[in-house]
């Protein structure tokens, strides 16, 4: 507390305490009271899934919906993680992920390098063409991709997934990487190359290096595109399973038992909202990002 | 001597930009661009998803006929869905995205906490949160019935089919896509309210205007551009939707919550018909990128 308000001497008004200052009271209640009840939408849910998930048939079907477990049944995970291979899915997934966003990377870095820092004709043609990417869905290539996929023989395999999922998120790659690029001043690729550095050497002992920031954006953008994508994962493969198909194929069979359902939603689920409250500022970040260039 | 040297320099830059660019386009003509022609290439022919194209399955534009005036086909209904999904988008969600996005946008206590629970559930697989409304809404034992009988909004016993009744399936249907997609479009417009320059802000409330104009004359307009990109993701991933219809109600009861991506998916690999999938596909191309034409000419006259 008093800390708080030394801080606050110290450091000028601010825009925001103009704002806070001059709002009236019984508003500022108001705009509480709306976005509690708006927090509550979000999170009830949730709270109400990890509840039925630890509840007996019983319990659920009784008296006691939304209340917490009269008897935690910890087992239902135990049961979850039987029936479905969880720890499975989610290799199958994070393979996926980690491969995709790799290729992004290293694909969009190398095309927006000879898109910004090499001079030659027909550029900024070339890159608008990528720039189609934004808007194109996933829908267009689904049909030919099948076929080409059952063609090469990778039907099935984690590549069926990563290579189409690299490819729609090449365009934000190279748009991401613009910006960051941009921000590199040009002296130093011409420094560079005064010292004798090709331009494969001052991409990667120059502009690679200072591309940090970058990857953890596109990192995290092409993460959000790949990992809970469904219509492609469901399509191309059959017994190599993202954990969105896996968890779809499994309540097709089990629908009766909630708790065991409530269980392997909650283990799909907690590990993602756990990275999330730790990066959530940066995963937000790079959101907009993405989203605000676009 | 001069200018052989020079010639070679200049076809080992053109080499160097070639190999740097080559990844990256090969895999976007391979994948993104090819795959569109021969989309529609396949809409013209008679096939399974395994024929070959052959001259004799060729059969023009009778697909694309069949698709709107066939009665076993339920693509004008799913068409429609799909707009009426864009138009709750539009005029439901965004707006509430919107509200959100200016009270946290103007500063206030929690501000950061409440931003990350709203935008918490883009994060969450569809699939998960289909099956998560699923069981709200279950009738008998479902979130929502219990809470209604519990309100006495509902008699007790009374039981309602929040998916099963074709009148409101599809209604029902809408209320998860907004829980789940008000965080993306207030997150990417509070990034803008957060932009709007604080000189600005601080003027117009020197001379004493209220929040609500200082919302209206210099927040929203500044902000024009990124509602424009919302207005477009709303309505081009509403004519897109799939995940959570899929999971909800598969396209029924009696096709009342059929989306085009349903209708597609059913013709491809139930039907073994690639070619009517494809025209399929290749009418979700042309209206994403036609309306997201229209919005732009939209806001642009606005201007």
């Amino acid at each position: 507390m008093a800390k708080d308000s030394k801080n606050a001497k110290k450091s000028p008004m601010t825009i925001d305490d103009y704002y806070i200052k001059k709002t009236n009271p019984v508003i500022k209640v108001i705009i509480y009271i709306a976005l509690a009840f708006w927090l509550l939408v979000n999170l009830f849910p949730l709270y109400w899934m990890f509840t039925f998930s630890l509840k007996s048939n019983e319990e659920i079907y009784g008296k006691n919906v939304a209340g917490l477990p009269h008897e935690w049944h910890w087992e239902f995970y135990e049961a979850a993680m039987n029936r479905v291979d969880m720890i499975k899915l989610f290799a199958n997934s994070i393979i996926v992920a980690v491969l995709t966003i790799a290729i992004t990377i290293i694909v969009s870095l190398m095309a927006t390098y000879a898109l910004t820092r090499l001079k030659w004709k027909g550029r900024t043609l070339v890159n608008s063409f990528f720039m189609l990417g934004l808007t194109i869905p996933l829908h267009a290539a689904l049909v030919p991709l099948y076929k080409a996929i059952k063609v090469v023989g990778i039907f099935d395999s984690m590549w069926a997934l990563i290579i189409p999922y690299s490819a729609f998120s090449l365009a934000m790659g190279i748009l991401i990487s613009t910006g960051f690029m941009g921000e590199i001043p040009m002296d130093l690729d011409e420094a560079a190359r005064i010292d004798g550095c090709g331009v494969w050497g001052t991409f990667i002992r120059i502009i690679v290096p200072l591309m940090t920031p970058a990857l953890a954006t596109i990192g995290i953008y092409t993460f959000l595109q790949c990992w809970n994508e469904f219509l492609f994962a469901s399509t191309y493969t059959s017994s190599f399973k993202t954990i969105p198909v896996g968890i779809q194929q499994f309540f097709g069979q089990h629908t009766t038992d909630w708790g065991v359902v409530g269980a392997a939603l909650c283990i799909a689920t907690f590990p993602t909202l756990l990275i999330y409250i730790f990066l959530s500022r940066r995963i937000q970040e790079s959101f907009m990002a993405g989203a605000i260039k676009g | 001597m001069k200018g052989i040297y020079r010639m070679n320099k200049n076809v080992k830059n053109g080499i160097n930009i070639f190999l740097f660019l080559l990844p990256g386009l090969a895999l976007f003509i391979g994948v993104l661009i090819a795959p569109i022609f021969m989309s529609f290439r396949y809409s013209l022919h008679d096939m399974s998803l395994l024929d070959p194209l052959s001259k004799e399955n060729f059969i023009g534009l009778k697909n694309y006929v069949k698709l709107f005036t066939s009665g076993s086909i339920p693509f004008p209904k799913a068409l429609l869905n799909s707009l009426l999904l864009a138009a709750l988008s539009v005029f439901i969600q965004l707006p509430l995205s919107l509200g959100l996005a200016l009270l946290l946008g103007k500063g206030m206590k929690g501000e950061r906490g409440f931003l990350s629970v709203f935008f918490m559930p883009v994060l969450i697989s569809t699939i998960i949160i289909g099956q998560l409304w699923l069981k709200i809404y279950n009738p008998d034992y479902g979130l929502l019935t219990r809470a209604l009988w519990a309100l006495h909004i509902l008699p007790e016993g009374k039981l309602i089919q929040w998916l099963g009744d074709e009148k409101i399936a599809l209604a029902s249907a809408f209320v998860p896509i907004l829980w789940q997609y008000v965080g993306y479009h207030m997150l990417l417009m509070y990034a803008g309210v957060k932009g709007v320059s604080v000189d600005l802000r601080e003027a117009a409330m020197l001379d004493g205007a209220t929040d609500g104009q200082i919302n209206r004359y210099i927040v929203i307009p500044s902000i024009k551009p990124i509602i424009k990109v919302s207005v477009i993701f709303a309505v081009t991933g509403s004519l897109k939707s799939y995940d959570l219809i899929k999971v909800l109600t598969d396209g029924g009861p009696f096709h009342a919550t059929e989306v085009p991506t349903t209708v597609m998916i059913n013709q491809l690999i139930l039907r073994n018909k690639a070619g009517m999938g494809s025209t399929i596909a290749v009418m979700l191309i042309v209206l994403c990128f036609f309306f997201a034409m229209v919005i732009n000419r939209a806001f642009r006259r606005e201007d």
